[in-house]
């Protein structure tokens, strides 16, 4: 019987607003800051990692994340919150390659993602995921960068910013970006974009970096992220 | 598998790909039709026969167009051959149940059924770049592809004997026409 009723959390404010969404946008906004630029050749993610405390194994803490062969995933918000719906994103790329032995493309795990976030804006006893995901792929479409917000809506970008100072950042990448960008280029401007509203020295352990280009994503190892960061 | 027959060949050219069938339906000795359907068009250059038992063929026809579409109206793409062989491969391994509707679990163990589709689906297609693609799967998916011809149905013995005396690379359409619909016509003992 139990199965009848739904008591969403979510629910219409007279105004018209979901405010829980907002609470959730909230949640985001006060996150750490994550970068994507698309590029000619490819897409980077990068994101600020920050620890709470120096005593801290920061390299025992992933925020970008491998979702299939091209595929890759940054989060900005609830770090707990992000890892379901990562792995929930994996899952289901794994699943479409059990049925078709093609990569999952971009844009159909972006859309399964986005209804599991929507769902969760709608179901009772639950409350709407607290991160915006960054996803970013380089399949037949070329490459493509999307963002996923806890409404469940979601949209494609050539640069973005999501987290705290994402509006300085974004306003940071409208004046850097242009469209011949080659990935090298994009992963400059995506640190030069971090370091914007960066606290502290930034360091090749405080930052995370992935690229995706053609049928590929990788995270970007320490060394060859102090590599660019030298040459800033 | 053989309750109602069938004849069927799939063969590569120069980039041009080639199938055909019979289109008996017998019910062991006798003909009951000579106008059943057996290759499918599911694409603008991909083609898809199933020989075996009719009314799982046509069960299965119908459920493959049913997942087809949804493909293409998800990606708004045509599937690629290769890919297309691994739906049909997954769906024929999929645990089969009757399609009842079951009021409780009881009921759903009792009248649950678990079999495979009595098929050999045979696919021949050209993939974006026009390369020829074929392959065939036995009754529960098992796929396996070809560079040069397959054979599917009650007489593959006959279908493989006409094909390796026929059947050459490179040929072109106009040959690999014939070529099959000659393999199919000799082997094809029920016309």
């Amino acid at each position: 019987m139990s199965e009848r009723y739904n008591f969403s959390l979510t629910t219409f404010s007279p105004s018209g607003k979901l405010v829980q969404i907002e609470y959730a946008l909230n949640a985001v906004q006060s996150g750490a800051t994550s970068i994507g630029i698309k590029a000619t050749n490819g897409i980077v993610i990068a994101t600020e990692k920050k620890l709470s405390s120096v005593l801290v194994d920061e390299t025992s803490v992933d925020k970008i994340s491998q979702v299939n062969e091209h595929i890759g995933v940054v989060y900005s918000g609830l770090g707990a919150d992000s890892r379901i719906l990562v792995k929930k994103a994996q899952k289901i790329a794994q699943v479409y390659y059990n049925i078709y032995k093609e990569q999952m493309p971009t844009l159909q795990n972006v859309l399964e993602v986005a209804s599991v976030m929507q769902e969760f804006t709608q179901s009772g006893g639950v409350r709407p995921y607290g991160v915006s995901l960054l996803m970013a792929g380089y399949d037949h479409q070329g490459p493509k960068l999307y963002q996923i917000d806890p409404s469940g809506s979601y949209f494609a970008w050539k640069a973005s910013a999501i987290g705290r100072n994402s509006t300085n950042a974004k306003n940071f990448l409208e004046k850097r970006y242009n469209k011949d960008m080659e990935l090298e280029d994009a992963v400059h401007t995506a640190i030069l974009a971090l370091k914007e509203g960066f606290e502290g020295e930034m360091t090749e352990n405080n930052i995370e970096v992935g690229i995706a280009v053609k049928d590929s994503f990788k995270r970007l190892l320490p060394q060859e992220i102090r590599l660019y960061l030298s040459i800033i | 598998m053989d309750y109602n027959g069938a004849a069927l060949v799939a063969m590569v050219g120069k980039e041009c790909v080639a199938i055909a069938s019979d289109t008996r339906l017998g019910v062991q000795f006798q003909t009951v039709s000579t106008k059943f359907q057996k290759i499918f068009q599911m694409g603008k250059r991909l083609m898809l026969g199933l020989a075996g038992l009719a009314t799982d063929v046509q069960t299965m026809k119908e459920r493959i167009d049913f997942r087809l579409k949804l493909y293409t109206l998800r990606e708004n793409r045509e599937i690629k051959p290769k890919a297309f062989m691994n739906l049909v491969s997954s769906m024929l391994y999929e645990k089969r149940l009757q399609t009842t509707f079951y009021t409780s679990f009881a009921l759903f163990l009792l009248f649950s059924r678990f079999g495979p589709y009595f098929i050999n689906p045979v696919i021949a297609g050209l993939d974006n770049e026009g390369k020829p693609f074929i392959s065939t799967a036995d009754l529960i998916g098992c796929s396996t592809e070809s560079t040069s011809f397959v054979v599917s149905g009650t007489c593959s013995e006959n279908l493989y004997g006409m094909c390796e005396s026929l059947w050459e690379p490179d040929l072109v359409p106009f040959k690999l026409f014939f070529t099959a619909g000659i393999v199919e016509v000799v082997s094809n003992v029920h016309v």
